[in-house]
């Protein structure tokens, strides 16, 4: 079974994606914000991450610099999902690492097609 | 709804689509054509039944038409059909028609713009290979409300993240707001025109492939069977037929054939690809 990290402060929006991810098939877990993700990725590294923006402590953005950097770090796959809907904001997140990128609000046809497109579906 | 009203616009579906509406899906009608009500003024289905019976109005019964066909699409729906159009089909495209450098592709019921604009993105990605090449394609639909959005070319946010990958909307799509306009190079690539399934459309020309994908399941046996002989009639030799990943030629058509290891796509039964 594939795994799958959720990355966001808000609790609904972890609760919603997990719901989505586990009908997928994944075994999925969850952080609150890129300290807690990126402390759970030096012990171990996910298959896939869904990974919100801002965020309080670490955002989305510095965790997946910090992610990249990480021993096999460029191996996890990475969908941010967020509310920055600008064009600007998505080159930043592709020039960074990210494999794709969910504009919020997203439904589960949305998940699906993009982790379909980053090959763990 | 009255039954003989469900039997009056079954049949007018059926005779100017090709929809076959069984009394399964008879809430469809309501959910459906409501909206068509209350724009002409009715109170509810009965009444857009006496309408049809009286008025002969051809705009309303165009417009119940259209909203009964119309169905979700979106880019590169089913992703795997159109891996194979890059990786298979126009490589070899490329080779057989190397003389012409010509080719023709028929999108034949493409509904709000999404296929054809995925192929058209598929062959600018490959247009290193492919200069000096003339690649057409035609798209067309019954509906020519649908046809005026697939023309316009813009899409909303839940639209062009269903398939799209990220690269690909930053490349071509111009951001407007929470809107995404197709960029006019692509657009430009693509012919939209009017045109009803269950006519045969030799006028169109020929193609080397045709994509005529989840529509078919919509038809009865005898007009999947009409519309795939028509479509045997328009595709080269060496062409390709796209259906829709649950459908199949078995048991309607012997005019096809699959393709051996590439699910959804069908050649002449006299064919070896």
């Amino acid at each position: 079974m594939k795994t799958c990290l959720i990355v966001d402060d808000s609790r609904v929006i972890r609760m919603v994606a997990r719901k989505i991810l586990e009908d997928l098939g994944f075994d999925v877990t969850e952080a609150e914000n890129g300290q807690i993700a990126l402390d759970m990725c030096q012990k171990s590294l996910p298959d896939g991450i869904l990974l919100d923006w801002v965020m309080p402590v670490m955002d989305g953005m510095e965790f997946l610099k910090r992610l990249r950097a990480l021993p096999n770090g460029s191996a996890t796959k990475v969908v941010f999902c967020t509310t920055e809907t600008d064009v600007g904001r998505i080159r930043e997140a592709i020039a960074n690492g990210a494999d794709e990128y969910i504009m919020k609000p997203f439904d589960s046809e949305i998940v699906q097609s993009k982790f379909m497109q980053v090959g763990l579906i | 709804m009255r039954i003989e009203n469900f039997e009056l616009l079954s049949t007018l579906l059926k005779q100017r689509s090709g929809l076959v509406l069984t009394k399964d899906k008879a809430y469809l009608l309501e959910t459906r054509l409501m909206p068509v009500a209350r724009k002409y003024n009715l109170a509810n289905l009965d009444q857009i039944c006496d309408a049809v019976r009286t008025r002969q109005d051809s705009a309303m019964i165009a417009d119940i038409t259209d909203v009964m066909m119309s169905c979700g699409t979106h880019f590169f729906r089913d992703k795997k059909p159109f891996d194979l159009f890059s990786t298979k089909v126009l490589p070899r495209l490329r080779a057989a028609r190397a003389d012409t450098k010509k080719i023709r592709l028929w999108c034949a019921a493409c509904s709000s713009g999404q296929e054809p604009y995925s192929l058209a993105m598929l062959i600018k990605e490959a247009q290193e290979t492919l200069g000096g090449w003339q690649i057409e394609i035609l798209a067309t639909d019954l509906s020519e409300g649908i046809l005026a959005k697939a023309k316009a070319g813009i899409y909303s946010q839940f639209e062009v993240q269903r398939g799209l990958p990220i690269r690909m909307l930053i490349k071509y799509f111009r951001q407007n707001g929470d809107k995404w306009h197709m960029d006019s190079g692509i657009r430009s690539m693509v012919d939209f025109k009017p045109f009803n399934l269950l006519e045969h459309p030799r006028a169109l020309g020929q193609f080397d492939v045709i994509l005529c994908r989840n529509v078919l399941t919509y038809f009865d046996q005898p007009t999947k069977a009409k519309t795939l002989s028509h479509m045997s009639d328009v595709l080269a030799k060496d062409g390709i037929l796209y259906l829709g990943l649950s459908e199949t030629v078995r048991g309607v058509s012997e005019e096809f054939k699959p393709v051996p290891d590439m699910r959804g796509l069908y050649q002449h039964a006299d064919a070896d690809l």
